[in-house]
């Protein structure tokens, strides 16, 4: 049976317990239009970097909705804020600036632990 | 002596110039004249300082060589302060008068400082004048109020308090003066002196930008120069952010809130580069969490003359590239195409965003396919990586060319050749071409060479930003479309037929707007490509045709 799995998904399950919101609520006190993201995708289809490499501007944003702070770190990196996908979103959201806050958040989590 | 004229004001506002010249100047003759005065006064070469500023309280009875022309002298240059001192107070209160719509918004010590400096001259005037009453001397304008004052009462009451209040007023000044905006008088002496020495802001925080920080005068004539304000954001511009990095204060929605379109830095009477100091704060501020890129691999690069580098906003204007495309084709140049499948981005978006360290790991990367291809030449038709290309790349033995010049040298050396129109066009400059890069004429001329480029008022360096600038990464969509409206408003009362720049993110970003058509430059020329020269390929077989023809005897 374990052929089928050849996706190997990871668990979608959240903890609510362990459910870890600073850096959600960090970006979204300052950039309210991520609220109207509806994960279209169109930021991952035309953005630069995910052209040299596996980064995906739609699943940061699922990384940072579930609280998955360890993946962000990673991820956010890859970005080159070269703003392409800010200027393809539908919903007129104002990408580069939730990939800086992320970045910013991440980098005063590390050094004070708290935000 | 820049620094106490600035022409600069005059040529903007004749009004301003005039009030900030007769108080600064104005003051500074005041002084310098009355220790001439006080030297002959006294025959001698030094004099205390007090001396000549209190010249007319310690000064009585006595004539001396000059005096009549002295008092003149003195009381026609309080009379240039008061009058500037008039314009000022006015100001403060009826700035619409003076053709300003905003001000600067002042703090406490800022006011302090500001009511002193009001108070200086009446009372300078007051003093002298019961000096004069007293003494029954003084110049037309002394002597004039000293009679006043001598037919209210006795002048000798007044004297003592008058004399006390003046230099009151002025201690008050000079101990309020490091606290407030008036820093600016020793600053900017300094900083004129280190610019014209050629000294420029780093990377990172150091003296000079301390010296560009306090030369600030808050003058406030950046604030209606800001397009913000259209978008009802007031309290990012320039003069804020100067008095925000004095007093420690400075917010990332603040800092970051900027279009760094440059149009404040244009017209700053002191000539503070508050651009390049913004990019400063922002590196500053950023530092901590630079991206390494570690994922870049270097592509292996292919041999040619012309290396085209579109950059990503191109990628989001299919027709920009297929004309250069075809532009290429026509004049039949060695061209690689660097990014057309995949490439780094140019770097300049991660400068605005303050990014230093970022950007330089993808300059790296791309320099070294670059210089791998052996080209001379890089063709880019985007002015943000023009920019960036020009500025931080170091690429010894390539010439970084934009492609309206491209194009242009392209046509006069005949190996393009286009077809003339009577279109009229606007030409919207991009900020980071324009202002950024100080190409104003190249694309005029080439544009010249298709139609008619239309004449503006608000153009060149006083061209509006589109709004969709790279810069800002705090500003909402919403009022993203509030600016480019306002420029998209301007061009139309021009009634143009089409509306042409030459940067890919302002094609966007005017695009999603009116119904005015918008193009690139290489648009306008592709399409206006000869016949003759697109058919040179087809020319070239008909003639092997006809001399096989030919050579079969037919």
């Amino acid at each position: 049976m374990s052929q089928f799995d050849f996706l190997q998904p990871k668990s979608r399950q959240i903890e609510i317990e362990q459910f870890d919101d600073r850096i959600l609520t960090y970006v979204l006190e300052r950039e309210q239009s991520f609220l109207t993201c509806i994960s279209c995708g169109g930021c991952t289809a035309t953005c630069s970097a995910g052209n040299l490499t596996s980064f995906n501007v739609r699943k940061i944003g699922l990384s940072l909705r579930r609280g998955n702070i360890n993946d962000l770190s990673d991820e956010v990196q890859k970005c080159m804020f070269c703003g392409k996908c800010t200027l393809v979103c539908p919903r007129d959201i104002n990408i580069r600036n939730v990939v800086l806050l992320i970045k910013k958040g991440i980098a005063q989590l590390e050094t004070e632990k708290t935000l | 002596m820049e620094a106490l004229l600035h022409r600069k004001i005059f040529r903007k506002n004749p009004v301003l110039g005039y009030m900030h010249m007769s108080l600064a100047f104005g003051w500074f003759l005041l002084i310098v004249v009355g220790h001439l005065e006080t030297m002959i006064a006294e025959h001698s070469l030094f004099v205390p300082f007090h001396k000549a500023v209190f010249f007319r309280y310690y000064e009585g009875f006595d004539e001396f060589f000059l005096s009549g022309l002295f008092s003149f002298l003195m009381d026609f240059l309080l009379l240039f302060v008061l009058s500037g001192l008039m314009f000022a107070i006015v100001k403060r209160f009826r700035k619409k008068l003076f053709g300003l719509r905003r001000t600067t918004h002042l703090k406490s010590g800022d006011k302090i400082a500001l009511t002193s400096l009001w108070l200086i001259f009446p009372l300078r005037l007051l003093a002298e004048s019961t000096s004069a009453a007293v003494y029954h001397n003084g110049g037309f304008l002394t002597s004039g109020v000293g009679a006043a004052i001598d037919f209210i009462g006795n002048p000798a009451i007044f004297y003592y308090p008058l004399w006390m209040a003046y230099s009151l007023s002025l201690g008050f000044f000079f101990v309020a003066l490091p606290n407030s905006r008036y820093m600016h008088i020793p600053t900017e002496v300094v900083f004129i002196f280190l610019r014209v020495a050629g000294i420029r802001l780093k990377k990172q925080n150091d003296s000079y930008t301390d010296v560009q920080v306090f030369s600030c005068s808050r003058c406030g004539i950046c604030l209606d120069k800001c397009q913000l304000s259209v978008a009802g954001i007031d309290d990012s511009q320039s003069v804020y952010l100067l008095k925000n990095i004095r007093n420690k204060n400075l917010s990332d929605e603040k800092l970051f809130n900027c279009l760094m379109c440059g149009r404040c830095q244009v017209d700053c009477p002191v000539g503070i580069e508050t651009i390049e100091l913004r990019t400063v704060q922002r590196i500053e501020s950023t530092r901590e969490y630079n991206s390494s890129y570690d994922y870049l691999i270097q592509e292996v690069a292919t041999k040619a003359d012309v290396v085209y580098f579109a950059g990503c906003m191109t990628h989001l204007t299919p027709r920009v590239i297929s004309s250069m495309k075809k532009i290429f084709a026509t004049a039949e140049e060695d061209v690689w195409f660097m990014d057309e499948v995949k490439a780094p981005c140019c770097g300049r978006p991660l400068m605005l965003a303050g990014q230093y360290e970022a950007a330089r790991k993808l300059i790296e990367n791309n320099s070294r396919m670059i210089l791998d291809s052996g080209a001379h030449t890089l063709v880019v038709s985007c002015p943000i990586c023009y920019k960036v290309f020009k500025e931080d790349y170091k690429l010894p033995d390539v010439e970084v060319v934009f492609h309206a010049q491209y194009i242009y040298d392209l046509i006069h050396s005949g190996k393009l050749s286009v077809d003339t129109s009577n279109q009229r066009m606007v030409y919207h400059d991009p900020c980071e071409l324009g202002r950024g890069m100080g190409m104003y004429e190249t694309p005029r001329k080439l544009l010249g060479r298709i139609g008619e480029v239309v004449h503006m008022k608000d153009e060149k360096e006083y061209a509006f930003c589109c709004g969709g600038s790279l810069g800002n990464l705090k500003i909402s969509e919403d009022k993203r479309k509030l600016l480019r409206d306002q420029a998209l408003v301007t061009y139309e009362g021009f009634s143009p037929d089409i509306l042409v720049t030459a940067c890919p993110k302002c094609k966007k970003t005017f695009a999603a707007g009116r119904k005015l058509k918008v193009f690139d430059l290489a648009e306008i020329v592709a399409g206006a490509i000869c016949v003759d020269s697109l058919s040179k390929e087809k020319e070239i077989l008909e003639k092997q045709e006809a001399d096989c023809y030919a050579v079969e005897g037919l």
